[in-house]
């Protein structure tokens, strides 16, 4: 082997190790994570469409057991905070829908292992809608909603 | 303009079950925008610039993976609640959003 080569063949090992670094410091995601954001159901139009996309079903129902709180009035729809609780067992996600915004599906948190039924956020709401929530555990889809006024300008509506 | 990320991971007795749980609350600097607002003065949309996925590892798991739109605000927070870690273990929160562009930070739970 010539000596040109030889550093050739070096650089190469050298970069393949860097890369293998870099992905078990975490500093590269694998590239599963980043093909799974589901596009159809963030942009879907309706609710119904929305969560058909999201959870292969609309249907849900309404359980004590999914606890929403959010404001009764919004004064500022930019940032409106929504906050889910559910002591379920097994649950796989909680998703967040805003049902008057043009794009209804606001966030979804699937939970790993060991993770528990909270997750809270700041939406944005184009205007007063509901707010609805859906904790998915095995084949089943409970929900809880709350009206939530927005005030644009904080001029009162 | 400047992205950074704020983890802090606090272990807290939960109300109901009195088990011990760490709360992670972070708060990411990220304009959010949806694609669908007019800047006012030249009247052009803005493009769509969101976070899409904000994924939390403890000891190489995912603990929770989140999935959002531009509806979710500017400057996003989040927070969530999982089992089985002690103190001084570290937790990491990786974001990616729709231009590609990611940050990553790490908190030790306390």
């Amino acid at each position: 082997m010539t000596d040109a080569k030889r550093r050739i063949l070096l650089k190469g090992s050298l970069t393949v190790g860097a890369v293998g670094a870099a992905v078990g410091t975490g500093l590269l995601m694998p590239r599963a994570l980043l093909a799974a954001w589901p596009e159809s159901a963030f942009t879907a139009e309706q609710v119904d469409d929305a969560l058909k996309e999201l959870l292969g079903t609309a249907t849900h129902e309404t359980s004590a057991n999914v606890k929403i709180k959010a404001p009764d009035i919004a004064e500022n729809g930019a940032v409106v905070p929504v906050t889910v609780e559910s002591q379920m067992e097994g649950i796989e996600s909680i998703s967040i829908i805003a049902t008057g915004n043009q794009a209804p599906l606001v966030a979804s948190f699937n939970l790993g292992e060991g993770a528990l039924g909270y997750a809270a956020t700041r939406i944005k709401m184009a205007k007063t809608a509901t707010v609805v929530v859906l904790v998915k555990a095995g084949d089943k889809v409970m929900s809880a909603s709350k009206e939530v006024k927005v005030t644009i300008g904080g001029c009162g509506g | 303009m400047e992205k950074s990320i704020k983890i802090r991971a606090r272990l807290k007795k939960d109300a109901v079950t009195g088990d011990t749980v760490t709360e992670v609350k972070t708060l990411i600097s990220h304009p959010m925008e949806t694609g669908r607002r007019k800047d006012q003065k030249t009247g052009e949309l803005i493009p769509a610039h969101f976070i899409r996925e904000v994924v939390c590892t403890w000891k190489e798991k995912e603990v929770m993976k989140a999935l959002w739109s531009g509806g979710v605000s500017k400057n996003p927070y989040l927070a969530f609640r999982f089992k089985g870690a002690k103190e001084g273990d570290t937790v990491q929160i990786s974001w990616t959003d729709n231009k590609g562009e990611s940050g990553s930070a790490t908190a030790e739970v306390k």
